[in-house]
Parts: C-alpha cells; sequence; structure tokens
C-alpha cells in the first residue's frame, strides 16, 4: 500500500537523481507511455495546437539523456550540472482506488556550465501512478514562473 | 570614442572582400551601430503579421533594428506602424506586448492620447500650452508614424528611411516564397498561431542568417542530436509508423550529395534560399483530406505545383527567415554585436486540417526551442565563434566554397555553394558603404 509519504520521498527522490546525473534510473520512474512536460504559457492547457518548451514521450527523453553522453556533443563540452531545491511537496490527489495520485512542489532549479549560472522559479506538478506497486511517473508538468521569457539554452531538466 | 568606420566607406567596403569577410561585421560595436542607421533604417524588415492585430485597435509591440515600434489596426482597417513612444516625455505607448487599445492610444504617464495612425487626439488641461510655441514642435504633431509600411499577405514589413527601394523592388522574386506558404491554406490565408518562441544567442545575428543556408553543417553539428535520434530508432527495430520526431529529425542527417543536389538560389538585395528541387522537408507523410482541400480550392494542377515546392530557408534579408512548406518564420533580432534574440513563429494555414499546424509546432519546439537539443547544437557552434574571432592571428572569415570569380546575384547553384552568404555580405557592404 501507498502512503502520502511514499509520494512525497518519490519526489524528493527524482530530483536527486537529476542532480547527480543519474540518467537511467531517473528514465525508469516513468510509465511507459510517460511523459514530461514544459508548458510554454501561463496556466497552459492544451498541448496540441499551442506550443510547449518541452512535451516529452519516453523516446524523446531517452534520446536527450543518450545525447547528453554523446563523444560529439559539443555544448555539453564541458558539461552541465543542475540542482534542485525542492519545498516539501504538497499531495493534492490521493486515490488509490483509480491509482492516481498528484503532488505539488514549488523549487528553485539552477543550471550551470562553465562560467555560466541560470536560476529558474519552478512548479512542479507530478501525476503519479503505481506499476507493480512502485510508483511511476505519468506526467511531470514543469512550470517555470517565467515560462513565456526569453530564454538561453535550457539543457537538463528542472 | 574613436570611429574607425562611419566616416570611412573605404575601410567599411574592405570588410567585405569577394569570398572573405573582416571579424569587425560581428564584433565591433561600432559596425553594430552603423549597420542599425544604416542597414535596418533603409532595408524592408519584417514586423508582425496582420493576424496578429484582426480587430480595429489591435496593437502589437516589437522592434526593427535598435527601434522600438508598434504595430495597429487603423479604424480604416489598414496596418499601420508608429514608434513605439510618447511624443511627451518618450514614456512606451503600449502597456502590454499585444493587446487592444480601443480607437486611441492613452499614455499612462500624463494621458496624451493619439489615434491608431498617431496623430493627436486629446491632452488635459490643453490651457496650459497657450502661449507657448508648443504647436510648433514635434510633440504636437502625436506619435511619429514609420512611413513606409507594406502588407503583402499579411506579412507587414517597414522601411524606417524617408527615401530608399520601393518595397517589390527591393524583394522582387523573392516573394515568391512568401507566395508559397500563404498559397498552402486552401483559403488562400495564414493566421499566427500556436505562440512564439524566444531563445536569446549570445553571437552575432548575422551568424544566426548565414547558418540558414549553410548546408554543410547538419551532418556534423547535429551528429549528436539527429544522428542519435536515427540510432534510437534503429534500436527500436525501425517499426512503422515513424514517430514525428524521427520524421523531423532524420533528414538533418542526409548525406552531402542530399544537399548538393538540393540547389540553392539567389536573388538581388541578398536574398536567397535553400531547397530549390527538395528539402529537408519534401518527405513529410501525407495528411488526410488536406491533398483533397487543396484540389477544390485551386483544381489539381495547380494544387499539385503549389505541394510541390519544397523551399527549405528563404532568407528574407536582413534578418528574416521564412520556411514555406511547414510554415514557420524565424526573426533575427539584433540587441548588440554579440547579442540576439531569436523569434520562431508558427501559422496556421486557413481551412486545412488541424494536423499540419501541429506538426509545424512539434518542428518548432524540436528544432528552435531553448529547450531544442538541435538549438543547443547549433548555439554552441555560433557562441564558440564570436569568442574565436577575437583571435588576432586571422581577422578573416572564409566564404569561398563554390565561389566562382564575377558571380552574380540573381543564379541557382549547388546546394552546398555558400554564395547565398557572399550574396547577402555583397547587399550588406552596399547598404553600410553608402554614401550618406
Amino acid at each position: 500500500m501507498i502512503a502520502p509519504a511514499d509520494l512525497i520521498a518519490f519526489v524528493y527522490r527524482e530530483a536527486r537523481l537529476l542532480d547527480e546525473q543519474r540518467f537511467e534510473e531517473w528514465l525508469a520512474l516513468f510509465a511507459p507511455d510517460g511523459r514530461y512536460w514544459m508548458p510554454l504559457e501561463y496556466g497552459q492547457t492544451d498541448r496540441r495546437l499551442t506550443a510547449s518548451l518541452m512535451d516529452e514521450d519516453l523516446f524523446l527523453l531517452r534520446l536527450r539523456v543518450e545525447r547528453l553522453k554523446g563523444n560529439r556533443t559539443y555544448s555539453q563540452k564541458p558539461k552541465s550540472r543542475c540542482h534542485h531545491v525542492l519545498q516539501q511537496p504538497q499531495v493534492d490527489v490521493f486515490d488509490p482506488a483509480a491509482n492516481r495520485y498528484v503532488v505539488w512542489t514549488a523549487m528553485h532549479y539552477v543550471e550551470s556550465r562553465l562560467d555560466h549560472q541560470d536560476l529558474y522559479a519552478v512548479w512542479a506538478t507530478h501525476e503519479l501512478t503505481t506499476i507493480d506497486g512502485a510508483i511511476r511517473i505519468q506526467m511531470k508538468r514543469v512550470d517555470l514562473v517565467n515560462c513565456d521569457a526569453a530564454f538561453g539554452s535550457i539543457q537538463l531538466f528542472p | 570614442m574613436t570611429s574607425r568606420y562611419r566616416d570611412n566607406p573605404q575601410a567599411l567596403s574592405a570588410l567585405v572582400r569577394d569570398a572573405e569577410v573582416h571579424r569587425d561585421v560581428y564584433i565591433d560595436p561600432e559596425i553594430f551601430t552603423l549597420e542599425m542607421e544604416r542597414l535596418f533604417a533603409n532595408t524592408w524588415v519584417y514586423v508582425g503579421h496582420d493576424s496578429q492585430v484582426p480587430n480595429t485597435g489591435d496593437y502589437f509591440g516589437t522592434t526593427i533594428g535598435a527601434q522600438p515600434v508598434l504595430m495597429v489596426r487603423h479604424e480604416d482597417s489598414t496596418v499601420h506602424v508608429l514608434y513605439n513612444r510618447c511624443p511627451h516625455k518618450g514614456t512606451r505607448i503600449t502597456t502590454e506586448t499585444c493587446g487592444n487599445t480601443g480607437r486611441f492610444f492613452r499614455c499612462p504617464y500624463h494621458a496624451w492620447s493619439f489615434r491608431t495612425d498617431g496623430s493627436p487626439a486629446a491632452l488635459p488641461l490643453p490651457s496650459g500650452y497657450e502661449n507657448t510655441p508648443f504647436a510648433d514642435s514635434q510633440a504636437a504633431q502625436g506619435m511619429t508614424p514609420v512611413r513606409h509600411v507594406h502588407n503583402y499577405r499579411g506579412f507587414v514589413f517597414a522601411r524606417l528611411s524617408v527615401d530608399g527601394p520601393d518595397f517589390a523592388t527591393f524583394f522582387g522574386e523573392s516573394l515568391s516564397s512568401i507566395d508559397n506558404m500563404v498559397d498552402r491554406s486552401p483559403a488562400g490565408r495564414l493566421e499566427v498561431a500556436g505562440g512564439v518562441l524566444r531563445y536569446m544567442h549570445n553571437c552575432n545575428w548575422k551568424m544566426l542568417v548565414e547558418n540558414q543556408t549553410d548546408t554543410c553543417h547538419p551532418m556534423v553539428a547535429h551528429m549528436s542530436s539527429a544522428g542519435t535520434a536515427i540510432e534510437l530508432w534503429k534500436r527500436a527495430g525501425s517499426q512503422n509508423p515513424k514517430p514525428m520526431a524521427v520524421e523531423i529529425y532524420a533528414p538533418f542527417m542526409s548525406p552531402y550529395e542530399f544537399f548538393e543536389n538540393m540547389g540553392i538560389r539567389t536573388w538581388d538585395n541578398g536574398h536567397g534560399h535553400t531547397g530549390v528541387h527538395h528539402s529537408i522537408h519534401s518527405n513529410y507523410s501525407a495528411v488526410p483530406g488536406y491533398f483533397e482541400q487543396m484540389v477544390a480550392a485551386y483544381g489539381e494542377p495547380r494544387a499539385k505545383a503549389i505541394l510541390d515546392e519544397n523551399r527549405h530557408n528563404t532568407i528574407y534579408f536582413p534578418n528574416l527567415m521564412v520556411k514555406g512548406p511547414i510554415q514557420l518564420l524565424r526573426l533575427f533580432k539584433p540587441l548588440g554585436p554579440d547579442r540576439t534574440l531569436v523569434e520562431s513563429w508558427t501559422f496556421r494555414l486557413v481551412d486545412a486540417p488541424d494536423f499540419l499546424l501541429e506538426r509545424t509546432l512539434v518542428y518548432n519546439r524540436l528544432i528552435n526551442a531553448p529547450t531544442s537539443v538541435v538549438g543547443h547544437d547549433d548555439l554552441e557552434m555560433y557562441e564558440r565563434a564570436q569568442e574565436g574571432l577575437h583571435a588576432d592571428g586571422n581577422p578573416w572569415v572564409n566564404l569561398h566554397r563554390l565561389y566562382q570569380p564575377g558571380e552574380t546575384a540573381l543564379a541557382v547553384d549547388n546546394g552546398t555553394t555558400e554564395r547565398q552568404m557572399r550574396n547577402q555580405f555583397r547587399a550588406w557592404a552596399r547598404y553600410m558603404a553608402a554614401e550618406i
């Protein structure tokens, strides 16, 4: 049985895997049809006919992860690093009968490379489910507070 | 500040050789200032699309070079472009990037108000200007309009200078690429849709423009992204249907022959395009129902002719690129010698299936977003060049690929030539070194 505390621990662990660049373990947290979504608009509801910054299925997430490792990935020579600071995640939906859980987390995300460092303020919404008893990500929605600003490259995962 | 170039047309001309350009065109602050004054003021620069301002009083704030301007729908339904400042104290007039101002602009500072053609409407406490020469001031004229505005099939361009080439002369045959993009709508109309991706680049704006017709970089610089996409797809057994991401990424890894055979066409005044015969957009899967709509609108021969044109990137000199086959436009906004804002806009083909817009949005996200792996590949190269050009050992950038002595502006050539880059710089030098 899943408890609310397990969901909160899951979200903390997900951030740690990203900070430690343990991307294979991170990908394994997603359901087979899981997605990672970073909207372009504040309060965006549509993913199809409105542009997004990221709207990745597992194929595209794996492409990013494989690319980060590539010998000819020059924008990752040297590699970027990232750092998440999370507020206590809040469980918004806890519905074992439907196997559906939603956790909302405010966070600060730092991405750095060479002499440059960017800070993003983020609200993350994890739609979670369980598969064979393990918690898996159905959808990780990442809302940047300044989603409509002009950005330089964002190469890792808030 | 010493001035090496302002009063020295010979020095400016010497920056551009037949097939080499001096690094100062990318890194020198004085050159950037002169570009704003001479290039961006004297050419027809893209402002926006009239579907962004469909109703009377709709406005959109943007820039032409370094100049803040706004585009607005006037009460007679024409689109006007005004300098975006109050004639009183200089306050920016638009409160949002885009919105509706009704019949009047009202400055939020002292409530001076103006009609949407810029002419003065009213100001509070007018008695304070009686017995002053206010009526003779420029302020009394209202908001200063940009005099030369041309709306071509929805695409609004403006020229800041009083004198200069007219719109049709400046663009000539290059307008055929915009025509093809608009004709792809069964209704012959486009609408801006989906939202704009804005990507900040710490490099000179011309590097981006040049890269649009650089056909020898995709298989090298994008090996990391497009190459990995192909590899993952193979590893998954290449099952059909091919995911849209693979359909979009895979052509970037086409061999040199593909790009040689696609061809490049150049026009006068720095315009040109890749993809004369085919392009990376040629083999996207058909969209159910679309061809039938096109045949109904145009008849079969014309519908086929429109859809068989698969131009890759068309440069509208100085800083616009248009992709007709996928209804996408990129504007390279110069902010400084080493800073450029890239805006990537997408369009809906009116009366065509939604799926076309959906695919265009996926392309824009996968290729042009600040979160795009292809974008990361490119920006890394531009920023390295911006840094490397400060090396004193060699002040020249090389553009010799397939150079022929005495080459002219109008031509169709091998798709891997750097001829369009040379064409751009010939136009650049003409505007920059013109006797003022």
